[in-house]
């Protein structure tokens, strides 16, 4: 039977049920391909049917090696779940498909379901290469390609190393750019590694000899073994596993563990049994529309043959994903050559090429900067009058590329030589750039359409111009560049880009607190008269008086610091919207007694407050009046209750389950880690709010990785996360450390706790600077485990400060009548109650009467409201 | 309402119009505090130097009675309050609104204030100034 041809997608009618796209393949350029769809198919004129052949929705291959620096295979995801929760997307993970019948418009899976399509898509990627070697299919000999690849090679390994009583020898057959990364994985499973490549240098697609004289020396230096110049012969097992191997020439190597990362063929099985055009060397042939010879399907990503090539980069791919998704939208959009301009970061070693690195275009020049004993080697091919940029080359130090590689094709200015030097990277011609320059290859955003973001988008700051244009979100490697243009942007704008606090302070608010603390000083006129101007204001005094807090300076409420609060912290209450507070005590780890909920109950029945469950496990008592703070702390104070610093920028709780005491599936004690980590960090104060979750299993149910710290309990001790938000911007923690005991982990939370404190700007949440850390989690985690900086025991030593010196705020106040009297109502008049508030009762309960019933005068009550129970 | 204060005023500010609300003393330095004065809410704020200000405690922007509670600072040499509640900043001395946050600004009434003898007198606003109230017209 075969189907009408299905008229183009301009002609059709909107309202039309949408027709179906099928996308074989499961990985990054799929996604991409759905993810373009749907965001530019408003009218939903589209489903979609992704086959996912892997066990898992699409994540990042390009970032496979992480999974061996700690991270989980869900840290590999990539976007959100959103995508997969869209009605018009069906994501089929593990189904494979088995065959296509174009004349039928369907395709066949492993499952045996036959699904119909208008348009289909083939994004089966590449297999890893296997060279034909004898003994390659030996148990121990892998692949590099897939989340299932990486796991069974850190199984293999693992299990060797406990049945051998010597380290664990692994060679990586391939010294290009997989083959490093591969070693990069052998090298964090501690194998001893020798890289064996077929060609005279590492890289050879990449670097030229030069570079890969540099690359070598660089990667020896890490301990990895390099054999240039050396084919395989083969693999020699003993009991089926592979033993040693054999070259043509040299010695044999003696190995527990091989991985073949020689290259990617196309997965072009598919589409040549369905009889459509591959190219010679494999690959299914496409025009510039990503379109193959039969209308209806398309190919893209490693599988496509463009131009007569198969490219195996993700950013050409992303291209082919856009490129399909603006044709099946009725669009034009073609294909526009891709830049194979390359940047990693490969065993900790920059590489990038870019442009006409080879210098392949008659007449070019070769500026080359070669330094052994720095392990840098940079080469720039210019045009003939050395004034044009054609490409280049960067070992050892890449930091010029995000500047370099838009100014291909351009005229550089000045002496290229001067790009090359350390402080080339700093001369970066950001400001120069001209629009149409493309800054971020993997999305394709031109510094034009940065510059507009900032102009017309009306973006202020990275962050915005990152979500509005995609920029810098896929490697990042461009990040730095960006944030130049948006600099200069803004600056050009009038918009004042300084870390300046405010106009008292010249500095930062971490510059401030790195004066304070190492001046000792203790009070806001002190600091404003060494470091900045005039009185102060509610930007910096907060500042300060949380700085102070954090130096362990005494009672918030102490002498001068009292009038650097803002009210909440002044009063120790939560302000609302009619003047009136709220008051939470704490309640650490959310376990409460009865006789501990009874007090609560029985005190806001007495001052007729609202009560709420808050999300952070606690009660929050609402519609106190100022003056009625310290009765309500009396009575909570005297029945075993603190302060639960709900109202200041400082811990707010510690979230748990119930953990391994109750639940059938707890691995460990949750809330009593809970509880003791509530207890230890009450108190201190931050630069934003802290909230901390400890779940007792993989199941999470404390939501931890919701937090500024999550802990998460494993079989083996517990895994530690940060940078976690809810609220404007969610954002998943991060993996920071994992099984550590509780010993680790506490001292672990101290330090990146005060590294937070001391090095945050003003009101930055903790996931905020993570992502702004220069280095990220990885420069965190150096500092804070490895002690990159050496200030780990200083780090240490303020937090068993705090610790020591922790008093209960409110008890203190309770106990000083100087400090009692500032919450009465009036000045002139403390006994008499302020009695502008009107509350009505809703649901049992008193609420602020609105505007419109304060003026229709009805219901008007005051906070000691009856409720009818 | 009549308050008693314990506090004597002093003759010559009693002829203006002027009540006498507390000393100096009883205000914490770079901070706000409430007053009744006339049955009507205050803010009193005494700056560094000692000088005290009065301005109206209702925020124009919340309709809270809370302008004692904000946090006292300076804007070059203009003394300053900032509404606890929506950050507004005004000039203590004249009421002004000096950022609306994002908001159509609108200013405070102001309260002329006399220090004696380490006594506070306030005296209603003069003129036709009103408090500025939520939806008050300026």
């Amino acid at each position: 039977m075969t189907k009408p041809i299905v008229p183009s997608v301009s002609d059709m009618p909107a309202a039309q049920s949408p027709q179906h796209l099928v996308v074989i393949g499961g990985g990054m350029v799929a996604r991409r391909l759905v993810d373009a769809l749907r965001s530019r198919d408003a009218a939903g004129s589209w489903s979609v049917t992704l086959l996912c052949e892997e066990p898992r929705a699409p994540y990042d291959r390009v970032a496979l090696t992480s999974y061996f620096t700690g991270r989980h295979p869900e840290d590999l995801a990539l976007g959100g779940q959103e995508l997969w929760d869209d009605p018009l997307v069906t994501l089929k993970r593990g189904v494979k498909a088995e065959a296509i019948d174009r004349d039928a418009r369907t395709v066949t899976t492993s499952t045996g379901s036959v699904i119909d399509y208008d348009a289909l898509v083939l994004a089966t990627g590449s297999y890893a290469a296997v060279p034909p070697v004898p003994g390659k299919d030996l148990r121990g000999a892998f692949v590099y390609r897939t989340i299932d690849d990486v796991a069974d090679l850190r199984g293999w390994v693992e299990k060797r190393r406990n049945e051998l009583d010597r380290p664990v020898r692994g060679a990586v057959v391939g010294g290009g750019l997989l083959g490093l990364e591969a070693a990069g994985a052998l090298r964090a499973l501690d194998v001893d590694t020798t890289v064996v490549e077929f060609a005279p240098r590492l890289m050879p697609l990449q670097v030229d000899d030069g570079g890969g004289e540099a690359l070598r020396r660089l990667i020896e230096d890490l301990g990895v073994r390099v054999r240039t110049g050396t084919a395989t012969s083969r693999i020699v097992g003993d009991r089926g596993r592979v033993s040693r191997m054999e070259f043509t020439e040299g010695p044999a190597l003696d190995v527990d563990v091989v991985i073949f990362a020689v290259g990617v063929r196309p997965r072009d099985e598919l589409a040549v049994a369905a009889g459509l055009e591959v190219g010679e060397r494999g690959g299914v042939i496409v025009d510039d529309a990503c379109a193959t010879n039969d209308p209806a399907v398309w190919a893209i990503g490693e599988v496509a043959n463009i131009g007569g090539r198969c490219l195996g980069l993700v950013a050409p791919g992303y291209t082919m994903a856009e490129i399909v998704a603006d044709r099946l939208l009725g669009g034009s959009g073609t294909f526009p050559g891709a830049d194979l301009s390359t940047k990693l970061k490969l065993l900790g070693v920059d590489v990038a090429n870019f442009g006409d690195a080879f210098a392949q275009e008659p007449g070019g020049l070769e500026v080359v900067i070669s330094d052994p004993v720095a392990g840098v080697y940079k080469k720039l091919v210019m045009s003939d009058d050395a004034r044009t940029l054609r490409g280049g080359i960067l070992v050892g130090d890449a930091s010029a590329y995000a500047a370099l590689r838009p100014m291909v094709g351009r005229e550089l200015g000045g002496d290229p030589a001067a790009y090359l030097l350390p402080e080339g990277a700093g001369a970066a011609p950001a400001g120069d750039l001209p629009d149409d320059a493309a800054v971020c290859s993997c999305n394709n955003v031109t510094a034009g359409a940065i510059r507009c973001a900032v102009t017309d988008g009306g973006c202020t700051d990275l962050t915005g111009v990152k979500g509005c244009t995609k920029a810098g979100t896929s490697c990042g490697s461009c990040l730095p560049l960006v944030k130049k243009l948006v600099t200069t942007e803004l600056e050009k704008s009038g918009v004042e880009v300084s870390s300046a606090l405010c106009e008292h302070f010249d500095l930062s608010r971490a510059q401030l607190f790195d004066v304070v603390r190492v001046q000792g000083l203790t009070t806001f006129s002190e600091i404003i008269a060494a470091h900045g101007r005039g009185r102060g204001c509610d930007i910096c005094k907060p500042v300060i008086g949380s700085i102070l807090a954090s130096l362990g300076t005494g009672h918030i409420l102490e002498g001068e610091r009292a009038s650097l609060q803002d009210t909440n912290d002044h009063v120790m209450a939560n302000l609302q919207k009619d003047g009136s507070y709220s008051v939470v005590p704490r309640i650490p780890g959310g376990e409460i007694t009865p006789e501990g909920l009874i007090v609560i109950g029985e005190v806001a029945r007495e001052f007729g407050l609202y009560t709420k469950i808050t999300g952070g496990q606690r009660i929050d008592l609402f519609g106190a009046r100022m003056d009625q703070l310290p009765a309500i702390w009396k009575r909570l104070v005297d029945n075993g209750f603190e302060s639960g610093h709900a109202y200041g920028k400082s811990l707010r709780t510690v979230k748990s389950c119930v953990g391994s005491t109750w639940c059938r599936y707890g691995v460990q004690d949750s809330v009593g880690l809970a509880i003791a980590l509530e207890l230890r960090y009450r108190g201190v104060r931050s630069p934003h709010k802290l909230k901390l979750g400890v779940s007792g299993c993989a199941r999470e149910c404390a939501e931890a990785r919701g937090k500024d710290v999550g802990v998460i309990a494993t079989d083996h001790g517990w895994n530690l996360y940060v940078g976690g938000n809810g609220g404007f911007t969610p954002r998943h923690a991060q993996l920071l450390a994992e099984d550590l005991n509780t010993e680790t982990l506490v001292r672990t939370i101290d330090r990146f706790l005060m590294y937070y404190v001391r090095t945050a700007d003003r009101l930055q949440r903790a996931a905020a600077w993570v992502e702004d850390h220069e280095g990220g989690l990885d420069a965190i985690r150096a500092v804070v485990i490895d002690d990159s900086l050496g200030v780990a025991a200083d780090l240490d030593a303020a937090m068993a400060v705090h610790v020591d010196a922790y008093e209960d705020e409110w008890a203190a106040v309770l106990a000083d009548p100087e400090k009692l009297r500032r919450f009465g109502s009036f000045v002139n008049a403390p006994d008499v109650a302020d009695d502008s508030f009107a509350y009505v009762a809703e649901r049992g309960q008193p609420r602020p009467a609105t505007a419109d019933e304060r003026a229709g005068g009805v219901l008007i009550a005051g906070t000691t409201l009856e409720v009818r129970r | 309402m009549t308050v008693e204060t314990g506090v004597v005023p002093h003759p010559d500010v009693r002829r203006r119009g002027f009540i006498a609300v507390c000393r100096v003393g009883d205000l914490v330095p770079e901070r706000g505090a409430a007053a009744l004065v006339s049955g009507e809410q205050v803010a009193l704020f005494r700056c560094a130097d000692d000088t005290v200000y009065a301005v109206q405690q209702l925020d124009p922007f919340s309709g809270a009675f809370v302008m004692a509670r904000g946090i006292v600072g300076t804007r070059g040499e203009v003394p300053t309050v900032a509404s606890p509640m929506y950050k507004q900043v005004f000039d203590l001395r004249t009421g002004e609104c000096l950022d609306a946050v994002g908001k159509e600004p609108v200013p405070l009434a102001v309260w002329p204030v006399e220090v004696r003898d380490g006594v506070v007198h306030v005296a209603p606003p003069e003129g036709p100034s009103e408090v500025s109230s939520p939806g008050t017209e300026t």
